[in-house]
C-alpha cells in the first residue's frame, strides 16, 4: 500500500470510475442466467440493474457481467419474457 | 498607498474588495456583521466580480466555501463566536480537504450565558482543526493579515483564519495604511487550483470514505503541510514587508533583550502589555513582552529563542480550557520551553466576555512575576485576572 | 417516452464495483437520473449509503466530478460549486454548460439537511436536488426519520408489545419544496423509469432550483427480498402511497400510472398490497395491531384526494 508521500493531498481520487478494479461478483449467492432465445432486448433489466452488470452492445443484450453482478435477482423478477432465471452459485 | 480611517470589520471588507475573491459565502453575526455588510455593498456597486452567497447559516457558509474552493475558486468568508462553533464540523473538512479558504474571525465569547464581547474561546476551540491561525493586534494588522492570509493559504494548501479582537478591533476606527489595489493584486497573484471540481474533462472525487488503511496517511500529509506552513508564514511576512514597509513574523518582541520577566499575549492585549512594560521599566523592573502572532502552526522554536534569557513568564490567555492545567497558550508555551528553560511560567486567564484589561492589571502581573523571580516561589500557577 | 436503446449507447456515469447492497434502489435511481442529460454533470453527495459505498478510498465509482463534505449540507456544498461556476463563467474562464446535482437520502434531506436545502432553494441556485427516500437512516442501521411511514418498524421505532412501530405519519417534503415555489418539483419511482427519466430530463433543462423526491426501496431496511425492489417501488405508486406527480411553475400535474388512477383508467390498489411485501410492516398483520392498517389507508385516501384536487381532478 502507498505511503503518505505517494497519494494525492486532501483525500482526492484522481482516477474516475476506478471502482471497476473492485469485483463485487464474489458477493453473489445466486447467479442470473440469461436465455438469449427468449430475450426480446427490451433492456428493462439493463435500466433496472443496480450494478450496471447487464452487458449491452449495439442496443442488444450480450450477457451478464459476473465480475460485478451481486445476484440480487431484480433482472429475473422484472423480465417480461422470463428470459433470466436465478440459479444457485456453486 | 492610501491613509484611511476604518474599523476592523471595514478594513477586512476593504482588503477583501482588493483581493476580489471568486466566491464569498457570508452570514451575519456580531461583531463580524459590518464586514459582510460592507462587502455586500461592494458587490451591489459592482466594485468586485465576486459571487456573493448570502447563506442561511454559518454551517452552510463553510459548506458553500468548501464547494466553491474545491471548484477552483478563490474563496473567503468571516465569522465569530457561535458562528464559528456552528461551522465546527466543516472547519475540519476544509482543512483536511486542503482547501485554501481565508476566513477572518472577529473573536467573541461563546455562550452561555450569551455574550457578544471579546475573548478567544471561539478560535482557540478551533486550534486543532487544521487551520492556520494568525492573531492581529489592531486594525492595521487586521488589514495586513487578510492579504497575507490569501498567499499563505494558497502556498500551504491549507485554510487560514486571521483573527482579531471583537469590538476592541472590529469596531474601533483607527488609521490604516491601505496598499494600492494594484499592489495587492500583484502580491496575491492568480490562484490556480491543481484539481478543480469544475474541470469536467478530468473528473475528481472529493471527500471519499476513508478507512483505517489510508486515513492515517491523509492525516500525516496534513501534519506535514502544517509544519511546512511555518516557513511560508515567515516568507510571506518578509515579502509583504517589501510592498508595505511593515514587517511580520511569527511573533514580535518588546524590550525582551535584557528582560528577566516576560508577559505574553495575543491580539489587542499585546499593546496594553507594552504600555505596562514601559511603565514598569521606569520603576526599574526589568520586564519585556512578547506578542504572539502565529498560533497554528505553533512557532515553538521562535518562542524558545525569544524567551531564553527570562526568569519568569506570564502567559495571558483570553479563554479558559476548563479542567486543563491553564489556558491553551499556557500549555503550548510551557511545552515549548520544557527542558530548554528554567523560567517559571504562570498563567492568567483574563478578559473573558469582554472584561476590560488595563495597564494596571498587567502591571500587577509583572509585579507578581517580580516576586516569583526574587523569591523563587509561585503561589498559584493558574489564576483568573480581574475577577471578583 | 425515453428510448432505452438510445440511452444504452451513452457512457455510464456511475461505474460498477460500488459496494451498495445487492438490490439497492439507489444506484438504479442514480443511473436513471444521470442518463437524462447529455451535458456534463457535477454532483455533491450527502453522507450516507450512496456516498460511502461508491467512494471507498482509493476507489471511486464516479466518472463525473463529485464531492462529499458532510451529512446535512449536500445543498449548500453544491451551492458553492454552482456559485463558483457562475463567477468563472462570467469571467470567461469557463465557457461550457454544466449541470449540478445534489444527492441525499431522506435523513440528509427531510431531517438534518432541510435547512441547507431550503436555503439553497430560496437563493435560486441552478441545481437539481435528488432525495433517495428509503424512509429511514439506512447507513447507520435503519433508524426512523421524519420520512418513515406510520407503522413501520425501525431500530429506533421498533414494533414492540405496546407500540406498533412508528406512531407518526411522515412529513410531506415534496409539498414543503413545492411551497418554495421553485420552478420544478417532482415525485418519482425507479420502477417507472420512463416517468423518472423524463422528469429528470425536464429538471435538467430548467434553470434554477429543482427538487425530485424518489422512493428508494431498501431490501435490508424494509425487510424484503433483494429481487423485489422494483416491484415494491411500483406498488408504492399503484396504492397511491407515493403518487407520481410534478409541480412545474406552481402547476400541479399527476403523471404516469397516478394520472391513470385519477382518471379511473387504472385501479387504485389497497395499501395492504404494499405493506404485505415488507417485513417492516409485518406486525401490522397481527391481531393486536391490525387496526393500524385502516388508519394508514384512510390517511392515504385523504392525501390522495387533496393531491388530485390540486391536479385538477
Amino acid at each position: 500500500m502507498k505511503g503518505w508521500k505517494e497519494i494525492p493531498d486532501g483525500g482526492l481520487i484522481l482516477e474516475p470510475g476506478n471502482s471497476v478494479e473492485y469485483k463485487t461478483g464474489s458477493w453473489r449467492a445466486k447467479r442470473p442466467v440469461w436465455d438469449k432465445e427468449k430475450c426480446i432486448n427490451c433492456l428493462i433489466c439493463w435500466i433496472q440493474c443496480p450494478d450496471n452488470a447487464i452487458i449491452v452492445e449495439n442496443e442488444k443484450i450480450r450477457g451478464i457481467n459476473y465480475d460485478y453482478c451481486k445476484g440480487c435477482g431484480i433482472c429475473a423478477s422484472i423480465c417480461p419474457k422470463e428470459a433470466i432465471s436465478m440459479e444457485e452459485e456453486k | 498607498m492610501k491613509i484611511l480611517g476604518m474599523n476592523g470589520d471595514n478594513a477586512v471588507a476593504y482588503a477583501m474588495k482588493q483581493i476580489n475573491p471568486d466566491v464569498v459565502a457570508g452570514y451575519p453575526i456580531t461583531p463580524q456583521t459590518i464586514a459582510i455588510e460592507k462587502f455586500s455593498e461592494y458587490v451591489a456597486d459592482g466594485e468586485v466580480d465576486t459571487e456573493f452567497v448570502a447563506v442561511e447559516s454559518e454551517h452552510s457558509a463553510m459548506s458553500a466555501c468548501i464547494g466553491a474552493s474545491a471548484s477552483g475558486g478563490r474563496v473567503m468568508t468571516s465569522t465569530a463566536s457561535a458562528g464559528l462553533a456552528f461551522m465546527w464540523e466543516m472547519l475540519y473538512v476544509a482543512a483536511s480537504t486542503r482547501l485554501p479558504i481565508v476566513m477572518n474571525v472577529m473573536n467573541r465569547a461563546l455562550s452561555a450565558p450569551i455574550n457578544i464581547h471579546c475573548d478567544h474561546s471561539d478560535s482557540m476551540g478551533a486550534r486543532d482543526s487544521g487551520w492556520i491561525q494568525i492573531y492581529g493586534e489592531n486594525v492595521q494588522e487586521g488589514y495586513d493579515n487578510i492579504i497575507q492570509a490569501v498567499k499563505i493559504a494558497e502556498s500551504a494548501g491549507l485554510p487560514v483564519m486571521p483573527c482579531f479582537d471583537g469590538f476592541i478591533v472590529s469596531h474601533a476606527v483607527e488609521r490604516v495604511e491601505a496598499l494600492d489595489d494594484e499592489k495587492v493584486k500583484n502580491f496575491i497573484g492568480i490562484y490556480k487550483s491543481e484539481h478543480p471540481l469544475l474541470d469536467v474533462e478530468n473528473p475528481v472525487t472529493y471527500g471519499p470514505f476513508d478507512m483505517y488503511d489510508y486515513y492515517m496517511e491523509h492525516k500525516k500529509q496534513e501534519h506535514e503541510a502544517m509544519k511546512a506552513a511555518l516557513k511560508i508564514v515567515k516568507d510571506v511576512g518578509k515579502e509583504y514587508e517589501k510592498i508595505s514597509g511593515r514587517s511580520y513574523d511569527t511573533l514580535s518582541e518588546h524590550r525582551l533583550d535584557d528582560a528577566e520577566l516576560a508577559v505574553i499575549a495575543l491580539g489587542s492585549t499585546a499593546g496594553t502589555a507594552r504600555e505596562a512594560v514601559d511603565e514598569m521599566r521606569k520603576k526599574g523592573i526589568n520586564a519585556g513582552s512578547l506578542k504572539l502572532r502565529l498560533f497554528r502552526p505553533f512557532p515553538y522554536e521562535d518562542i524558545r529563542n525569544a524567551l531564553k534569557n527570562v526568569k519568569a513568564i506570564a502567559v495571558m490567555d483570553r479563554c479558559d480550557s476548563f479542567g486543563a492545567f491553564g489556558g491553551p497558550m499556557f500549555s503550548e508555551i510551557r511545552s515549548a520551553l520544557y527542558k530548554t528553560s528554567d523560567a517559571e511560567v504562570v498563567n492568567y486567564i483574563y478578559g473573558l466576555g469582554g472584561r476590560d484589561v488595563t495597564t494596571n492589571h498587567i502591571k500587577k502581573v509583572i509585579s507578581d512575576l517580580n516576586n516569583i523571580s526574587t523569591t523563587g516561589k509561585v503561589k498559584e500557577y493558574v489564576q483568573y485576572l480581574g475577577v471578583r | 417516452m425515453v428510448s432505452l436503446k438510445e440511452l444504452s449507447k451513452k457512457e455510464e456515469k456511475l461505474a460498477s464495483g460500488h459496494r451498495l447492497c445487492a438490490g439497492c434502489a439507489e444506484p438504479i435511481i442514480v443511473r436513471q437520473i444521470l442518463s437524462a442529460t447529455d451535458e456534463p454533470v457535477i454532483a455533491s453527495n450527502a453522507t450516507g449509503c450512496l456516498e460511502v459505498a461508491t467512494t471507498i478510498y482509493p476507489y471511486t465509482s464516479w466518472k463525473i466530478p463529485w464531492i462529499h463534505s458532510a451529512f446535512e449540507n449536500a445543498a449548500s456544498t453544491i451551492a458553492g460549486v454552482e456559485a463558483c461556476y457562475q463567477v468563472l463563467k462570467r469571467k470567461g474562464k469557463i465557457n461550457r454548460e454544466i449541470k449540478f446535482v445534489a444527492f441525499a437520502g431522506d435523513g440528509g434531506t427531510y431531517d438534518i439537511g432541510i435547512q441547507a436545502l431550503s436555503g439553497a432553494a430560496e437563493r435560486g441556485h441552478d441545481f437539481l436536488y435528488v432525495c433517495f427516500n428509503n424512509e429511514a437512516y439506512m447507513n447507520t442501521g435503519i433508524q426512523r426519520s421524519s420520512a418513515t411511514p406510520m407503522g413501520a418498524s425501525t431500530t429506533t421505532s421498533p414494533a414492540g408489545s405496546v407500540i406498533p412501530g412508528k406512531k407518526e405519519f411522515p412529513k410531506d417534503l415534496t409539498e414543503i419544496m413545492a411551497a418554495h415555489k421553485i420552478p420544478y418539483v417532482a415525485q418519482g419511482s425507479p420502477g417507472f423509469y420512463n416517468d423518472l427519466i423524463a422528469k429528470a430530463g425536464k429538471a435538467f433543462s430548467i434553470k434554477g432550483p429543482k427538487f425530485m423526491n424518489v422512493i428508494a426501496p431498501c431490501p435490508r431496511g424494509w425487510r424484503h427480498p433483494t429481487d423485489k425492489t422494483i416491484e415494491i417501488s411500483k406498488k408504492a405508486v399503484e396504492t397511491c402511497f407515493w403518487p407520481l406527480y410534478e409541480v412545474e411553475n406552481n402547476e400541479y400535474r399527476l403523471t404516469g400510472i397516478s394520472k391513470l388512477i385519477a382518471e379511473g383508467k387504472k385501479e387504485k390498489l389497497p395499501i395492504v398490497e404494499y405493506l404485505k411485501m415488507q417485513g417492516r410492516f409485518k406486525h401490522l398483520f397481527t391481531e393486536k395491531y391490525k387496526h393500524i392498517i385502516p388508519e394508514i389507508q384512510s390517511r392515504i385516501d385523504s392525501d390522495w384526494g387533496i393531491l388530485k384536487k390540486k391536479c385538477g381532478y
